[in-house]
């Protein structure tokens, strides 16, 4: 973990404009929050919805793609990471430390936000708000090693990650199960749904496998993400456009 | 001290060559990377950097490979060409920001040194996103130079500047060069390079095409065919009389007007207005076919 790649990046997150997106959305969802105990009078079932379609397939991927792109890809696209490649310095050092400020990010602005949104919504005495916010804690990690990999890889890592967040976890998910399967939101729900036990069933906290299943997968693909992501920076190529 | 080798690197994008075969030797002092845009200059110093490996040959610092080398920063200070750098922070707090990331164990001392050596001082502390385009051009020498490298790479560094942050830089450089530094520099400008480069090395299309100190340089682009398009009053008589004269190689008028090529400039040039004031022959238009900066590099190329 170097400090110094740690403040530029956290400057570079927050400093640009698009910053702004990570308060607009969680303040979005505070207000569908609100909308949904007014008009369900507080019922846990109403309010697992909202987290699990809204907050947990929506908001969360979107966050983590916008965090991740702003902890990385920006640095790329503009040239600018050259300053901290042209150091003394281990690639991994950096991806970690770029890392952390991007899972510091999507803790403050995804996760605590879904988990407020599920207290606001409606709970019975704080459990579906720590299922939630566990699954969303484990789904924000997964999410970001991937993103953040992706960012990496591609420069159209905003592309690929939209079409992953919205047409693979969302759209594709709903027509044929067994892509359901394999999405880092059902995984991470396989931790809320063992977390609820047999409320799990009644206000709709249900995954699509196993908790050792949900817990190996999604240990597999962020550890994936991550190794494929310092071999990725230590082979990036910079050019300046000839 | 040190030395950058390249030997018989190509670098390849797809079916494009960037740069064919290229073998020099960058040593201490200054060296100009010479060639018109597009010529691999920046594919070059990317590789020369350890942003690019090679397709094919080797680029070496001192003996050791630069690509996949991040120990190799240690001597390495480099200026890119690209504008961005992380804008939201002032100067001083950037350049402070790269010495900590050398991990030099008096981070501060090495900033204000670096500042001081490209005369930042007073702007030091407003963000980077205001300067500009020259005071940027400055901080980034500032980053490049606070661990005090062996070698600085300088991709493009006069473009946009005025001519007195121009002058400055090349006398920054000099003084770089004197200390016993290896410094290169590119640049598709041949007065930029000849005022301040020890050695020139020539690239176009991707091909080393020449090597020297600039007098040679200069000889060799003086010293090529020129050729001229002239119209006068009596193309056919004043073709005659150049000719007769020898002063040039050929004379072509089947195009309207008259293509001369000439190998000795100055003996033409002189003999041009005496030739049609003696024959009573009207000059209407003498004009230099191809004194682009690219047609000179292409005859360097095809010589």
């Amino acid at each position: 973990m170097n400090v110094t790649v740690m403040q530029l990046t956290a400057r570079n997150l927050l400093g640009r404009r698009r910053a702004m997106l990570l308060v607009i959305l969680p303040v979005l969802l505070f207000v569908l929050a609100g909308l949904t105990r007014w008009a369900s009078d507080g019922s846990a079932a109403s309010s697992s919805q909202l987290a699990n379609g809204f907050a947990m397939g929506t908001l969360l991927p979107l966050m983590c793609l916008l965090v991740s792109t702003g902890v990385i890809g920006a640095e790329i696209d503009d040239g600018s990471i050259v300053y901290m490649l042209a150091k003394p310095l281990r690639r991994r050092v950096i991806l970690f430390s770029k890392l952390v400020v991007a899972l510091a990010a999507v803790l403050v602005f995804a996760v605590v936000p879904t988990m407020v949104a599920v207290a606001i919504a409606g709970d019975e005495g704080g459990r579906l708000t720590l299922a939630y916010g566990a699954s969303a804690a484990l789904a924000g990690i997964a999410y970001t090693a991937i993103f953040v990999t992706l960012g990496i890889a591609t420069r159209n890592a905003v592309v690929f990650g939209l079409l992953y967040a919205l047409l693979w976890e969302t759209v594709l998910g709903g027509y044929v199960p067994g892509i359901r399967a394999v999405s880092v939101r059902q995984w991470a729900l396989s931790v809320g749904e063992r977390m609820l036990g047999t409320d799990a069933g009644p206000w709709a906290v249900t995954s699509e496998v196993g908790l050792t299943t949900g817990l190996i997968m999604l240990t597999l693909v962020t550890a994936g993400a991550v190794s494929l992501g310092i071999r990725k920076l230590q082979t990036l190529t910079l050019t300046s456009a000839e | 001290m040190s030395t950058l080798e390249l030997v018989g690197v190509s670098r390849w994008y797809g079916d494009v060559v960037a740069v064919n075969d290229v073998t020099m030797t960058v040593g201490p002092g200054v060296t100009g990377l010479l060639g018109p845009n597009g010529a691999g200059k920046s594919t070059l110093i990317s590789m020369m950097g350890g942003f690019l490996p090679p397709s094919s040959g080797t680029v070496t610092l001192d003996g050791a490979p630069v690509w996949r080398a991040t120990e190799a920063y240690r001597s390495i200070g480099l200026v890119p060409e690209t504008e961005a750098m992380y804008d939201m922070v002032t100067g001083w707090e950037f350049v402070l920001a790269n010495a900590k990331l050398h991990g030099l164990t008096h981070p501060a001392d090495a900033a204000r040194a670096a500042i001081a050596q490209v005369d930042m001082a007073d702007a030091q502390d407003r963000d980077i996103s205001g300067y500009s385009k020259g005071m940027k051009q400055r901080i980034k020498m500032a980053t490049a130079l606070v661990h005090d490298p062996t070698v600085l790479l300088l991709d493009e560094p006069f473009n946009g500047m005025d001519p007195r942050q121009r002058l400055h830089l090349m006398e920054l450089l000099q003084s770089l060069a004197a200390q016993g530094r290896t410094v290169l520099f590119s640049s598709h400008i041949l007065e930029e390079v000849e005022q301040i480069a020890g050695t020139i090395e020539v690239v176009v299309a991707g091909r080393h095409a020449a090597s020297g100190d600039f007098r040679r340089i200069r000889k060799l682009m003086t010293e090529r065919p020129h050729q001229y398009t002239i119209r006068s009053s009596d193309d056919r008589a004043l073709a005659a009389a150049i000719i007769a004269d020898g002063s040039a190689d050929s004379v072509d008028v089947s195009s309207g007007a008259l293509a001369v090529q000439a190998s000795d400039f100055g003996r033409f040039v002189r003999a041009l207005p005496r030739l049609a004031r003696d024959r009573g022959v009207r000059l209407l238009e003498v004009t230099p076919a191809d004194e682009s900066l690219e047609s000179v590099f292409a005859y360097l190329v095809a010589r």
